[in-house]
């Protein structure tokens, strides 16, 4: 039982007064959670796609805190490899596949996706920290202990996959239901990096590539919505029904 | 056997490689020549899986359950190959075909290849990566029609799908961390050794993964209330693709529920997983029963037809006694290959008379004289008649219900059920026996109000010569059907064999 005697050691530390380690490592899961809140009030698919970096790149210093301060050397490499591809990669996939349609139709306005929320932007915030706080508490009940992290950042995660799927729901326009299910992705890899740290390479190298996949195919569907409806909302997209 | 094995995950990789690079014609013949060979492995397979696992390289892992999956997919991803000849190849002349159909068969072969790589990992985490490649593979094929429509269906498709599966991401990451506990941080999530932790398991984690599983898989199987993508989705694909995703991609999403459900119920003993099945179940059986009574696309009515047998197989393997579990695993065979000629029937119809909607779709009998009749029977035999092989599945699965004491369940099971065939009947009835050759005002003369009432003032269509589009698209229907006839009146050996070896697998964890 070395595990639980470690967890239940590093709660009790946790407990007396915050380590370093600890208050970095929650300030590092509000930061994912504040990225996420942010992307309501984007205005340009360019921003939002940016937002999504800053989010992804807190994730990858999330997991070199971690590497460093558990000696849990495949996480640097994990966090080398998922920096790499959704700092760098995924957004410049998005921003390429999206640039074509852009000069197609002329002016500066396709990106814009101003004004897409369903509901006014406070009430949608409103609903979000309900959300998040109802996933907050919700997994602090279950009683899951993590070996690396503080069990906030778990909640912390869960509640950030919650709000993106707030997200998807309010915002109609499909760049931010794309982003949307990104940071979803995100909210899953902090989760993933709280419960499961130890996870073989390989398998994290398979879902960073799927991630990969999934980008290029939402791309090229964007691409398509864009020339169907000339636009990025989904107002239209009533057609299909019953 | 490792040859096989590798022959089965490269086979359609080669030939979606291949179709990108030949013409439309030498790419059909590829595409059906591919599907033949991955069914004719599966089948080979079959003999050696009934007795014993077949793993290689800790990542590859068949059993009897896999292989029931195989099968499946197997069958249907050959028969839409060989469909595919006539379905694409009627309008030849056009000049955009060529670059459609190389797209086609290269999406086609690697979403059918996807599929058949799902059931054949050993880790969680390996089959929720195939899963998700089945997804985006499969959204591109449904947008490939490039309509509006089609554009409006993809997207919903992979939204909602992406976002369901990465619920199940979440499940797959907390039953990663319950076996961890168990099995020390570094191990590869098989669930080999996640059902011998069995009992060990802590508790919330593993209830959380289970109910997180069947919500995000369930989103890709099309239980009810994440089920929203489907119709839209079956309806606009191309209709080989909507065989596929229909007979196929549902049941491999089952598939890695009843993975799950052999994780959860060998850790918390199998009330749990059974309850949330249940409700599941119950309410997308009764939910696509009701929404098969009035659809006016016949894709759509197919698209509820498949969301209720989801609902079914949920149901069945909620009453955990082994007869439904043998049930639950012939239902799979059986539904694969009466979707799939429902569908392929289906569009046989549409091509010819050009339209979906069920009230164009008259004279169906007279104009067609092989999918007309074909049609009807994969109807009959989605609505459970006698001689097909979904009779005896729902048989079994009912007569499980009432031994394991779930005499409610398995009442509203049989209730839904014929509410279903009602619904679908009508339809059908709708489609084959209202004349087409009539003139308008004779058609509603001669039917009663109501049911089979033609909408006033309807233009009469074009008059069309009996006959077939393409005898390509009548040949694997008629496969199909003898295969239905075989699992109804009497499943050969090997195959109950199989089927024994699978319910030992499932019911022996809990």
């Amino acid at each position: 039982m070395p595990v639980m005697a470690t967890s239940v050691v590093a709660a009790a530390a946790a407990a007396a007064a915050p380590s370093v380690f600890s208050g970095s490592a929650n300030v590092i899961a509000v930061g994912v959670l504040l990225a996420e809140f942010g992307m309501f009030r984007q205005a340009l698919l360019r921003d939002q796609v940016r937002l999504y970096a800053v989010q992804s790149a807190l994730i990858s210093v999330l997991a070199v805190v971690v590497a460093a301060a558990r000696q849990l050397p495949d996480l640097y490499a994990l966090a080398g490899l998922s920096a790499g591809l959704k700092v760098v990669i995924v957004p410049l996939v998005l921003r390429r596949l999206l640039r074509g349609v852009g000069r197609d139709s002329g002016g500066p306005g396709w990106t814009d996706i101003a004004g897409s929320g369903a509901l006014s932007l406070a009430s949608t915030v409103l609903l979000a920290i309900a959300v998040a706080a109802f996933g907050f508490f919700a997994i602090a009940a279950l009683g899951i202990r993590s070996p690396v992290l503080p069990t906030a950042a778990l909640e912390m995660s869960v509640a950030v996959a919650l709000v993106a799927f707030v997200l998807m729901i309010m915002r109609r326009d499909v760049a931010s239901q794309a982003i949307g299910f990104l940071s979803l992705e995100n909210g899953i890899s902090l989760a993933a990096l709280v419960v499961a740290a130890g996870l073989p390479l390989i398998l994290e190298v398979a879902f960073l590539f799927d991630l990969l996949v999934v980008v290029v195919v939402f791309g090229l569907l964007i691409r398509v919505h864009h020339g169907k409806a000339e636009s990025l909302s989904t107002a239209d997209l009533t057609s299909l029904r019953g | 056997m490792l040859v096989v094995v590798v022959l089965l995950l490269a086979i359609p990789v080669a030939a979606a490689a291949v179709c990108l690079r030949v013409p439309a014609a030498a790419a059909q013949a590829v595409t059906a020549v591919s599907g033949i060979a991955c069914f004719g492995l599966v089948i080979s397979v079959v003999p050696a899986a009934s007795r014993h696992d077949i793993s290689y390289l800790s990542y590859l892992r068949i059993d009897a359950i896999s292989v029931v999956f195989l099968l499946a997919t197997g069958f249907l991803y050959a028969s839409v190959a060989v469909y595919s000849v006539g379905y694409l190849g009627h309008d030849r002349r056009d000049p955009g075909l060529a670059r459609y159909s190389r797209r086609f068969y290269a999406g086609l072969n690697l979403f059918a290849g996807s599929m058949l790589a799902a059931p054949m990992m050993s880790s969680l985490a390996l089959l929720w990566v195939a899963i998700e490649v089945t997804t985006v593979l499969s959204a591109l094929l449904v947008a490939i029609e490039d309509t509006d429509g089609a554009a409006e269906a993809a997207w919903k498709y992979i939204l909602i799908a992406s976002a369901g599966l990465s619920l199940a991401l979440l499940a797959t990451i907390f039953a990663y961390y319950a076996g961890s506990r168990v099995l020390g941080e570094s191990y590869n999530l098989s669930f080999s050794l996640l059902l011998h932790a069995g009992g060990r398991l802590p508790h919330a984690p593993v209830r959380l993964a289970f109910a997180l599983a069947v919500l995000g898989f369930g989103t890709k199987m099309g239980l009810f209330p994440v089920h929203t993508w489907l119709p839209d989705a079956h309806s606009e694909a191309p209709t080989p693709v909507s065989a596929l995703l229909s007979g196929s991609l549902l049941a491999v999403s089952f598939y890695a529920v009843v993975r799950y459900y052999q994780v959860a119920s060998a850790a918390l003993g199998p009330r749990f997983p059974r309850d949330v099945l249940l409700v599941f179940g119950v309410a997308s059986l009764a939910i696509a029963a009701l929404y098969l009574l009035d659809q006016r696309d016949v894709k759509r009515l197919l698209a509820y037809s498949s969301m209720e047998h989801m609902g079914i197989l949920a149901i069945g393997l909620s009453f955990g006694a082994p007869i439904a579990l043998a049930g639950v695993l012939l239902h799979v065979l059986a539904h694969a290959v009466a979707k799939g000629n429902a569908f392929m029937g289906a569009g046989a119809a549409a091509r010819k008379i050009g339209t979906k909607r069920i009230s164009g779709l008259t004279g169906g009998l007279d104009l067609l004289p092989w999918s007309g009749p074909l049609f009807l029977m994969a109807v009959l035999a989605l609505s459970a008649m006698p001689p097909f092989g979904i009779f005896r599945s729902e048989f079994e699965i009912v007569a499980g219900g009432f031994a394991s004491s779930g005499d409610a369940a398995a009442a509203v099971l049989i209730v839904a059920v014929t509410v279903a065939f009602l619904g679908l009947t009508i339809a059908t009835n709708r489609m084959l026996f209202t004349p087409r050759a009539a003139a308008v005002p004779a058609g509603i003369a001669a039917v009663p109000a109501g049911t089979t009432a033609v909408p006033a003032g309807r233009p009469a269509g074009p008059a069309l010569a009996r006959g077939e589009p393409s005898a390509w698209m009548v040949v694997p229907v008629v496969a199909g059907l003898a295969a239905l006839l075989m699992l109804g009146v009497h499943p050969p050996a090997e195959l109950t064999e199989l089927l024994s070896r699978a319910v030992r697998e499932l019911g022996g964890a809990a």
